[in-house]
């Protein structure tokens, strides 16, 4: 064809950092701490639901130049989603702040400067975008953190997209937060959730938004005409699956209670594995992820083989695919383009794996620990 | 299938039009501002919150409603379809992502399947995209290659002959150097009408001449009946380069709720819907896939054989098809025999029903006489004009679509509902 063939919404959105990292993982047969996805089955009865979705009725069968404020480190898609629909990312930064000498630094020490923050709202500002618990950071934002954003947001009337997929995957007693529970939130707040992650069923790709039927009724408009329907089976299974949790709301033998206990322990685990090679772990409140500072390797290895305008996290991640068989991510994926240069030296790992899995890592870990010694 | 699609208005006086296919309400902005004037919804979605299907849906959902509305099988899918998916829901890693562009096992049965049709080979990762629904690989085709200003003919169907065609004329006076692409449906919804060899190569060769895309919609490419062949236009000479071809295993296997739908086409266009893809719902079902899969090794094994289900389901619906001919003849109405499928159309003005208790509203002919039906006669349907632009729009509204690929029982009942219909006329 003659005529350039691609809409011009797609101008600069096609990269997607995934495909090649897994693509990797794959080529070197490493031991993927890479994506975000269980490698352990969902809870039985959720297994049983699903199943007992399809057999049960065979009916069931049938017929599922706006500024947007995005918080960095952000999940990518926030920033090409925004660029798709015309709308224009305007970022505020999670910094560290300082850590005592000894202490391994926390997601919680991660903050907005709220004079920063504030200074980002404009009267062309139409969203902004909070995802707590946060993925890469693992950050739980407090009571406190949400009612700054939250005051922003009616100070000047913008809407909030809560992406709270993590909700349940909270450690150490901290408590997950709705902003839209907030004193003049729900009116303005769209809240996201998800099966895949609730329940260790990524695969089943059935998530929700809650939210005023004012703003829902637009977002009904759009399902109606992409979409449409979701599959009826892993709807019918969600469904089920929280019915079997309301009875066990609040009790031990819940499935919120028992997948994060389990999680804060895999994650101590791998955290305490990881650290045996000098990667500096970020001990996260929440979600499936944490990040560790390779600012170590930086100054060790500075020269590892890549492009020319490669992130040094991007480049020590292939590094480590190839050399050591481990995969995760380079944060710097999650930062707008100007920034990645300097957010360059944080690898994030996901720790909801197997006992197998944390296994091989550690494996793998032994034998790169050996190396290390002259 | 009904497209929705946006009507895009440009300031400049002398920016074209995308032409679209209206329903028949639409709705402003909503005149009852909040605090807010700023929290109003994107423009792109002006005029598009109306939708048929809700409405239609909703009617039809009483349980003493008998539904030929919607095109939703009430027949059994085929026994090793859902027994595939059992098996499968139980596999831990199939619970989990897989490939965004479609599960491997899926695009390489799928790529299997359609090397033997297209008779050439087909990339299963480059020319082969799976989506949510045929819906997802329509959305993902025109957000990925239709920027505003383009310009769209949509198949505006003309009452020229008993025999239902195009206009070569009007069609080729619809062409301009501003076109982007044609959408096509064959076997057509509503329709039924499944276009000939000869009547793709008139549209082919516009293609081809004006440098235009065809998106071609063929999810009812298996359901064919005697006499009658479904031909792809990407096989033509100079098409498959400029063609996406869409497919559904909704209408494959009759499982709609599985939501599973597939594009394909050369990767220098396929490229450009992986990444809508990528930036909307990133990846379809696991467990779906891989039973869809299955579901296709088996009958790709078979493709010659009566047992298999692209050769027995269309023998079955031909009954289905020929049972409600005869059950809306005998009402007195003239139904177009469609010759691919799932529905009939018919004008059903010479029932004369009495919508006077509707006479105020200003919804077209069809509107009415569908929630006339549901209400007093049990008997629901979808109004015709529901596919129409506001141009054809008046052609149209004596006409009712109405799905049969339905159960037995189903059958009966609306059987019954005609009988005593019949005797309330005498």
């Amino acid at each position: 064809m003659a005529k350039r063939v691609q809409a011009r919404r797609l101008d600069g959105i096609d990269h997607d950092p995934w495909v090649e990292f897994v693509k990797m993982a794959s080529e070197f047969d490493a031991v993927n701490l890479g994506q975000g996805f269980p490698d352990f089955p969902p809870p039985d009865f959720a297994v049983e639901a699903f199943q007992h979705a399809l057999s049960s009725d065979f009916m069931l069968n049938q017929y599922t130049r706006a500024f947007v404020i995005i918080i960095e480190p952000f999940f990518d898609c926030y920033e090409p989603m925004t660029l798709m629909a015309g709308g224009h990312p305007v970022f505020v930064t999670l910094k560290p702040g300082p850590t005592r000498d000894g202490e391994l630094d926390s997601s919680s020490n991660w903050q907005l400067d709220p004079t920063e923050l504030a200074s980002k709202f404009t009267s062309h500002t139409k969203a902004l975008i909070l995802n707590t618990p946060n993925n890469p950071v693992g950050k739980v934002f407090s009571k406190a953190e949400l009612e700054l954003v939250a005051s922003l947001c009616q100070q000047h009337d913008v809407i909030c997209i809560a992406d709270e997929v993590y909700q349940w995957l909270v450690y150490d007693g901290y408590q997950h937060v709705s902003i839209a529970s907030l004193p003049g939130m729900w009116e303005r707040t769209l809240t996201i959730g998800s099966a895949g992650k609730t329940f260790s069923a990524t695969g089943w790709k059935v998530g929700w938004v809650l939210g005023p039927d004012s703003l829902m009724k637009h977002l009904r408009t759009v399902h109606q005409n992409s979409i449409y329907h979701c599959p009826t089976q892993g709807q019918v299974a969600v469904a089920q699956s929280f019915e079997h949790e309301q009875l066990h709301f609040g009790q031990p033998s819940s499935y919120f209670a028992q997948f994060p206990q389990a999680m804060q322990r895999t994650r101590d685990q791998m955290i305490c594995s990881l650290q045996s090679v000098g990667l500096k772990p970020v001990v996260p409140q929440g979600s499936y992820f944490f990040m560790t500072d390779i600012s170590d390797f930086k100054s060790k290895m500075p020269d590892l083989p890549g492009d020319v305008d490669e992130p040094y996290d991007r480049r020590f991640i292939k590094w480590m695919i190839k050399t050591k068989g481990l995969v995760a991510i380079p944060v710097s994926t999650f930062y707008s383009v100007p920034h990645r240069k300097i957010f360059d030296h944080y690898v994030r790992f996901c720790f909801v794996k197997d006992e197998s899995t944390l296994q091989a890592m550690d494996e793998k870990l032994q034998k790169w620990k050996k190396e290390l010694r002259p | 299938m009904f497209l929705a699609q946006r009507r895009l208005c440009s300031l400049e006086s002398r920016a074209k039009f995308l032409k679209t296919i209206y329903s028949s309400k639409i709705l402003g902005l909503p005149t009852s501002a909040k605090m807010s004037l700023k929290i109003t919804n994107a423009k792109r979605i002006e005029g598009l919150d109306s939708n048929v299907w809700i409405e239609f849906t909703k009617l039809a959902a009483d349980p003493s409603v008998v539904n030929l509305g919607q095109g939703l099988p009430d027949i059994s899918p085929p026994v090793y379809v859902k027994e595939e998916l059992s098996k499968i829901a139980a596999i831990d890693s199939l619970n989990q992502y897989t490939r965004g562009f479609g599960h491997p096992s899926l695009v390489k049965a799928l790529s299997c399947l359609y090397e033997k049709i297209y008779q050439k080979q087909i990339n299963p990762n480059k020319e082969i995209l799976v989506t949510v629904g045929a819906y997802g690989s329509l959305f993902n085709t025109i957000q990925g290659l239709i920027d505003e200003g383009d310009e769209k003919p949509v198949d505006g169907k003309k009452w020229s002959s008993s025999d239902w065609t195009l206009d070569p004329q009007e069609l080729a006076s619809k062409f301009n150097s501003k076109t982007k692409a044609i959408i096509l449906n064959t076997p057509h919804n509503p329709i039924g009408k499944v276009y000939t060899k000869e009547e793709l190569q008139v549209i082919a060769d516009l293609c081809i001449k004006y440098d235009t895309l065809c998106i071609s919609d063929e999810v009812y490419e298996w359901l064919v009946y005697t006499g009658n062949k479904h031909v792809k236009i990407a096989t033509f000479p100079g098409m498959w380069e400029r063609t996406i071809t869409i497919g559904s295993a909704g209408k494959t296997f009759s499982v709609t709720g599985w939501k599973l739908g597939w594009s394909i086409g050369p990767n220098h266009l396929i490229k450009h819907l992986q990444t809508v893809q990528q930036n909307t719902v990133y990846t379809c079902a696991t467990p779906l896939q891989e039973a869809l899969a299955q579901a296709f090794w088996i009958d790709i094994k078979r493709m010659d054989d009566p047992e298999c289900y692209f050769n027995s389901l269309p023998k079955e619906l031909e009954v289905k098809r020929d049972r409600m001919i005869h059950l809306l003849e005998s009402l007195g109405l003239k139904p177009i025999v469609p010759d691919g499928g799932y529905f009939i159309i018919a004008d059903v003005s010479s029932l004369d029903a009495d919508l006077s208790d509707m006479k105020d509203s200003n919804e077209p002919y069809d509107y009415k006489f569908v929630k006339w039906m549901t209400k007093n006669k049990k008997l629901s349907a979808i109004p015709v004009s529901a596919f129409c632009n506001t141009e054809t729009k008046l052609q149209f509204e004596k006409f009712v679509r109405f799905c049969f690929i339905k159960k037995d029982s189903t059958l009966d009942a609306a059987e019954e509902i005609i009988k005593g219909w019949n005797r309330q006329k005498s």
